[in-house]
């Protein structure tokens, strides 16, 4: 087992694409969770209805890979309005109930057999990313770097944009989170009948913020579909979202730069493990594991991070722990 | 700290430095390549041999392959880019055919990127496989991937569509009833710890799974690892009934060293006990399987209140933060059950080819029989216990208002342990009814979840006669549904309801108005 490969293999993973395209989920669920008190379960529904705008745009259609973006992006907008507005008039735990079940209802309906005309069932849909490589910079088959924190062409340009599209996402929050808009959204999280009697219609401003986080989501999803070239549903399982609540309970709610830090170290130490367990189960100190198992232990670890996280450090890495303990209703 | 932070830092650049690539010279080895498995559609674990696959580049071949013994084949590919491949239809064995799916016509289109080893799924199915059989048919689990397989994710209804529509409704019905009960059996104890606690409890589903997995350890045989969880659920469960009815009576540390020795005898005699492994094998009736799980159950729910539950509420935590910790206890538990059973899709032994019984018009099985009134005993027991007994006019208190039970001298958290303790054991009991009724897999319970969801806001959060009715209707539209829609969307229809009740009446059925917003 070598330690420093595995530690060189993780900080790559850190600032590859993946991290970045969780990184602008987890902004969106910032949105939701962090400034607005909104607990959204589903965010990887969000995440699907993005990338499945894409992929049928681009396969199915043959449309544009921009248009299949703003297809994404209007599902996510469908979706929030559909969600929101049954729920956001009621206490928090019915939107958590409906998000969770709709993200899952989401990934049965796109995976059914009906649907394959559209969404290619299991299968999933192929060939998304033509366009995008066509307009690279970089030589698709050269590998970029130094050392051990190499990227093909082709990778490269993907991590580029999604992280450039990260930090445009944070400076938007930040504007937003020092504008007037943002005062009130941060006031119905600490207290929602104060807002409401300060003459605010609490219900809209929920709403928007669903819609802005979801549309986060929904992006992330978009970049996830051209990243792979290839979407397939059961890769929106429910476990997607519970690692962007990690993510952003890692790194700090409410806070901008919370999820990008929280992404950066949740990868990290994904990446760490697995290398981890994997090296100890090559030099046989894991008897009575296979190698398939590798994988739920760390799902395992990663419930058991979240548990941690939020009973013993819920303002996460960087956040404000006044902050983040205000909300109790 | 900070000093500390410099040095984990320096020690990631020195590494990044130091190690020249390993994940480049690791996926440089082969360069581009297309590559798969071809499986035998009935037995999966068998490959096809001789199937040939070629690969263009516009007009020229680059590579061809053939399956060998275990239907497996791969094509190494010059380079990056757009390729054709191509499966010979006369080379597949005249009993299959291709299936429609990325392949068209024996045709498909595929990007490979650089140094990109690519799986290309392509599957096979018998020819009379009709469109309805498509779901089951799904190859995902030809994928390279470390997907785990995930067949068949739709729940079945048991009748076949060839009889005529009045027919299928008496049937559906009657499928529906089945399915509405089973939901209601596990969705009780979800609807009562809302009520004393607030709390909804997103591991409940997997306490589903727990009990249906812990019936089939039992039933089929349970030698070392069955003994060991079994010597360690008695630790805990000591330790949970020492807890309950001595606290009062003897003082705090002799109460805390008497649940610690419990719970460690309980861990040496699980030691003991799989270190023995085979040695002590048995294996008991399924009913008597289902009566160990459901006290497994039942204990796991109590010790769970316990140890986490009422420590966190003593702390103050807030109710966000509790259904985040449940969250959390679901990964965790379900990768637990996921790590301890596989991730295989088995059934009960000896209750899946039963011939049917005729009831007037409906046909059902036997063993549906059996679940339906084993449920209906259940429930009827249940809604007497809440009714008549002091227990469970207590548990009706706490349900309604917390504080005024409280400040009327009801032992609160005494009365949660139970709670708990019966929905644990209640959802064990629904995941061996839903897992005679359809398979046993570790994420059966995520999705009878969904529909728990379903039956308990249709019915009014935290009341228990709520989530019986809630979980008949959800039950009844599910498996209705499926007689005009695809039964795929059977769970959007619950869900549909439950949107619909939300927008109408917030508190459900049998919720009493208040504000919930």
């Amino acid at each position: 087992m070598d330690i420093l490969s595995i530690l060189a293999e993780s900080t790559r993973s850190a600032i590859g694409p993946i991290a970045a395209i969780y990184a602008l989920a987890a902004i969106g669920l910032n949105f939701h969770f962090g400034y607005t008190g909104l607990l959204n379960f589903g965010q990887v529904g969000f995440m699907l209805v993005g990338a499945y705008g894409v992929g049928v745009s681009v396969a199915v259609l043959g449309l544009p890979l921009l248009v299949g973006f703003g297809v994404g992006l209007l599902c996510a907008l469908v979706m929030a309005l559909l969600l929101g507005i049954p729920t956001l008039r009621l206490r928090a735990d019915y939107l958590a109930i409906t998000t969770i079940a709709a993200a899952e209802v989401l990934r049965l309906v796109y995976r059914a057999g009906f649907a394959e005309p559209l969404t290619g069932g299991v299968y999933g849909l192929q060939n998304l990313a033509s366009d995008f490589r066509s307009i690279n910079p970089f030589d698709g088959g050269e590998r970029y770097g130094f050392g051990a924190l190499s990227y093909s062409g082709n990778n490269l340009w993907v991590l580029v944009v999604t992280w450039t599209l990260v930090l445009l996402m944070v400076g938007v929050s930040w504007l937003l989170m020092h504008s007037p808009w943002g005062r009130v959204i941060k006031g119905i999280r600490e207290d929602e009948d104060a807002v409401r009697s300060l003459g605010k219609n609490v219900f809209a401003y929920k709403m928007q913020a669903l819609v802005l986080g979801g549309m986060a989501g929904a992006l992330s999803g978009c970049m996830l579909a051209v990243y792979q070239a290839a979407i397939q549903p059961d890769q929106f399982k429910p476990q997607v979202t519970f690692f962007l609540w990690v993510i952003l309970l890692l790194g700090g709610a409410g806070r901008v730069f919370g999820p990008v830090l929280g992404a950066m170290v949740f990868w990290f130490l994904m990446n760490f493990t697995e290398g981890l367990l994997q090296g100890l189960g090559s030099i046989g100190l894991l008897p009575f594991l296979e190698t398939t198992d590798y994988g739920a232990i760390q799902l395992a670890f990663v419930g058991l991070l979240l548990v941690l996280l939020i009973v013993f450090r819920p303002q996460g890495l960087i956040g404000d722990r006044k902050e983040m303990l205000i909300n109790v209703k | 700290m900070r000093t500390r932070l410099l040095t984990v830092l320096l020690a990631l650049i020195t590494a990044i430095l130091v190690i020249p690539g390993p994940a480049a010279t690791a996926d440089e080895q082969g360069g581009e390549s297309l590559h798969g498995r071809i499986l035998h559609p009935e037995n999966r674990d068998q490959g096809v041999e001789g199937i040939v696959i070629t690969v263009h580049d516009g007009e020229d071949e680059v590579g061809a392959a053939t399956t060998d013994s275990d239907g497996m084949w791969e094509v190494g590919l010059p380079g990056p880019g757009t390729y054709r491949v191509v499966v010979d239809q006369e080379s597949v064995p005249s009993e299959f055919v291709l299936r429609e799916g990325i392949i068209v016509d024996g045709e498909t289109e595929v990007e490979v990127e650089a140094n990109d080893q690519r799986p290309l799924i392509v599957a096979l199915m018998s020819p009379g496989q009709a469109e309805s059989e498509e779901e089951s048919a799904s190859p995902s689990e030809e994928e390279t991937e470390d997907t785990p397989a995930a067949g068949d994710e739709s729940i079945e209804t048991n009748v076949d569509s060839g009889s005529s529509f009045g027919e299928r409704v008496i049937q559906l019905t009657a499928s529906g009833l089945l399915f509405g009960l089973v939901i209601a059996v596990s969705a009780i104890g979800l609807s009562l710890i809302f009520g004393t606690t607030k709390l909804i409890n997103f591991a409940h589903g997997d306490l589903v799974t727990f009990g249906a997995m812990i019936a089939l350890l039992f039933s089929t045989g349970a030698a070392g690892m069955g003994n060991s969880l079994l010597a360690l659920f008695a630790g805990l469960g000591g330790a949970v009934l020492i807890g309950g009815f001595l606290e009062n009576r003897l003082s705090r540390t002799v109460l805390l060293v008497a649940q610690g020795v419990s719970i460690l005898l309980g861990i040496v005699l699980a030691t003991v006990l799989g270190v023995l492994g085979d040695a002590v094998g048995w294996s008991v009736p399924l009913w008597l399987a289902a009566v160990v799980a459901v006290v497994m159950g039942a204990v796991l729910g109590g010790s769970m209140e316990r140890y986490i539950w009422r420590p966190l509420r003593h702390r103050n935590v807030a109710m966000i933060q509790m259904f985040i910790v449940s969250i959390g206890l679901a990964l965790v538990l379900r990768h637990v059950v996921l790590v301890l059973f596989g991730a295989g899709r088995e059934r009960y032994a000896g209750f899946q080819l039963q011939e049917m019984v005729r009831i007037g018009p409906v046909e059902m099985p036997p063993r549906d029989l059996v679940v339906m009134v084993v449920a209906i005993v259940v429930l009827v027991g249940v809604a007497c216990l809440l009714q008549f007994t002091r227990i469970g006019k207590a548990m009706r208190a706490v349900s309604d208002n917390r504080d005024l039970a409280e400040s009327s001298g009801i032992d609160v958290d005494r009365v949660t342990l139970y709670v708990w303790g019966l929905g644990g054991g209640l959802a064990a009991l629904g995941g061996v009814l839903y897992g005679l009724n359809q398979v046993v897999e570790y994420e059966m319970g995520f999705r009878l979840l969904l529909m728990m969801f379903a039956a308990v806001i249709l019915g009014g959060l935290g009341t228990a006669y709520g989530a019986m009715v809630g979980g008949l209707a959800v039950g009844l539209v599910a498996m209705l549904s499926t007689l005009w829609f695809p039964s795929q969307l059977m769970q959007a229809w619950a869900l549909a309801l439950m949107i619909l009740m939300l927008l109408i009446r917030p508190q459900g059925l049998l919720g009493r108005r208040e504000r919930v917003g």
